[in-house]
């Protein structure tokens, strides 16, 4: 009884201590302790899915918008080809729409602002902390997606973006593109606040916040919000695109599913 | 030690000599260690993902130029000299806080701009990606964990019984008796030691039934999946800033519980307070002096 308490003791106190110098930092650098953290959002996903499957985010007035909605991650794509639509003020602009799909397709500007749009105040969360209520405006992807029409086998909707962060080594040691994109599952695909907006706070979309058309998916951080949206895929696994993980911050460790 | 009788059906032995008294259930005492553990990786984890945003608000949002409604902020400012100050502001009281909040040293020991400094953090560097999944992976623990000791605590009465203040026991006569007992040090002895006195059921229960929920409440409130199915639960705390600032709030508040927790374990006798917690016995001494 004695040998145990203090065994105990000692156990508690290196931990508490260890913990305090950082000196557990190499418990993230193990796989397995790493897949078994990791394995929470698996439960937070399915769990979340559970209580609120087709839940609304919570709508806001005009009267509670941030009077400045800060324009965070890129803010000016660095790509040529993008610089030359916005200068042309995305005239000749196409969205494109494939994978798995019946129907592959593009869509102008023009006709993604003439489609049934979607106003909704709500609130935006980054994933450092911070929050800002803005107004956002366009057709739902629900829209988009049945008039292409889904294939059966279609399981994720991809988001393929005209930034670059960069391609530099991620954790694992892999090199991407640094080219952003997202991915979303068929339930926040589908789901009536998901929509494509083209007009922020009741005019265009700036180039700052994703002119000329950037994702709304109300359920999720800010990082699933993905700006300067330029394709829509239709995918059955991400597994094989860029580092695996179905986003640029979802390959550099964050969680897939933002809804937390 | 092999000599001291044990007394698990709780009836006091004849003798006036010191007897081992089951004290602890092992639910409490598992539970209690799976709560050291995933507590310590929550405030260090929860530190980590502060510092990526150093700034608390009131109400549904907040942001960079939300100056009215930003309460707290830990930045750093470069003085005359040129040398990075940290400076920590709380409401209209601003601090120089160099060393510990807003610059502090780094682990390659050159000062660093970093809300909480790496010694408070986990992982030691900023990580924020690292710091989430950890935080969420013991966040379930302590929930689940919580469920299970809620659940035991319930149905075996050691919530009502032993945590939940009496009526009697809130009169103030009481509750300045026992804050001059602890002022003295002195603690009770005997069979007066088998039961908790106001102050630490206020302590014990305000950590069970108000703190460690009010965690867990604010800290759902932030996921804007749950701030979807559970929109109620945001507005009731005020926002999601508001409840970020709770939730910030009331774990200096557990860090509080903590400090004086373990004081009083020590204060109290740490071999005898300690062993209960792991072993369940706890030593009885008569109060009758020898």
């Amino acid at each position: 009884m004695t040998l145990l308490t203090r065994r105990g003791l000692i156990t508690s106190g290196a931990l508490g201590g260890g913990l305090l110098l950082g000196a557990c930092d190499k418990l993230t650098q193990s796989d397995g302790v790493s897949s078994l953290v990791k394995s929470a959002e698996g439960a937070t996903y399915r769990w979340q899915r559970l209580i609120g499957r087709n839940a609304l985010a919570r709508e806001f007035t005009t009267a509670d918008l941030s009077p400045v909605f800060k324009a965070n991650g890129s803010t000016d794509p660095d790509d040529d080809a993008y610089r030359a639509h916005a200068k042309a003020d995305f005239a000749n602009w196409r969205l494109k729409i494939d994978g798995l799909v019946e129907r592959p397709s593009e869509i102008s500007i023009a006709d993604l602002r003439r489609l049934a749009a979607r106003t909704q105040i709500t609130r935006h969360d980054c994933v450092e902390g911070w929050s800002a209520i803005g107004q956002w405006t366009g057709p739902q992807l629900s829209t988009l997606l049945k008039t292409v029409g889904l294939k059966p086998n279609a399981k994720y909707i991809v988001f393929h973006c005209a930034d670059n962060y960069g391609g530099e080594i991620s954790k694992g040691g892999a090199q991407s593109t640094g080219l952003y994109y997202e991915s979303i599952d068929l339930v926040d695909a589908f789901h009536p606040q998901t929509i494509l907006a083209t007009h922020m706070n009741g005019a265009p979309l700036t180039v700052a916040h994703g002119a000329p058309c950037r994702m709304r998916i109300e359920r999720q951080l800010g990082y699933k919000q993905a700006k300067y949206v330029m394709r829509i895929e239709a995918v059955d696994s991400f597994a094989k695109m860029e580092l695996g993980h179905g986003g640029y911050w979802e390959d550099r460790g964050y969680e897939w599913y933002a809804g937390i | 030690m092999a000599t001291i009788p044990i007394a698990d059906d709780g009836l006091t032995p004849p003798s006036s000599a010191p007897y081992l008294w089951h004290r602890h259930s092992l639910a409490t005492r598992l539970t209690h260690w799976i709560n050291v553990v995933a507590i310590t990786f929550l405030l260090g984890t929860g530190l980590n993902i502060f510092n990526a945003h150093p700034a608390l608000y009131w109400g549904h949002y907040g942001a960079d130029a939300d100056d009215n409604k930003r309460w707290l902020e830990i930045g750093a400012i470069d003085n005359a000299a040129g040398q990075p100050r940290g400076i920590t502001r709380v409401g209209p009281i601003k601090v120089d806080t160099t060393g510990v909040l807003g610059v502090s040293t780094g682990s390659n020991g050159a000062p660093q701009q970093l809300g909480f400094p790496s010694w408070a953090t986990f992982p030691s560097v900023r990580d924020l990606a690292t710091a989430r999944n950890w935080h969420f992976f013991f966040a379930w623990v302590l929930i689940l964990n919580g469920l299970v000791y809620y659940g035991v605590g319930l149905a075996t009465g050691h919530l009502r019984n032993d945590l939940l203040p009496r009526l009697r026991e809130l009169s103030l006569s009481n509750i300045w008796h026992d804050i001059v007992l602890h002022a003295k040090l002195k603690f009770p002895k005997g069979e007066e030691s088998k039961r908790y006195h106001i102050l630490q059921k206020v302590a014990y229960g305000g950590t069970v039934f108000i703190l460690l929920p009010l965690m867990i409440a604010t800290g759902l409130s932030m996921s804007p999946g749950i701030g979807a199915s559970w929109s109620w639960l945001v507005d009731l705390l005020g926002g999601r800033a508001s409840a970020r600032s709770i939730h910030f709030i009331t774990a200096a508040l557990v860090v509080g519980f903590i400090i004086v927790h373990v004081l009083m374990v020590v204060l109290a006798g740490p071999y005898n307070e300690i062993r209960s917690m792991i072993t369940g016995r706890f030593r009885i001494d008569p109060e009758t002096p020898r």
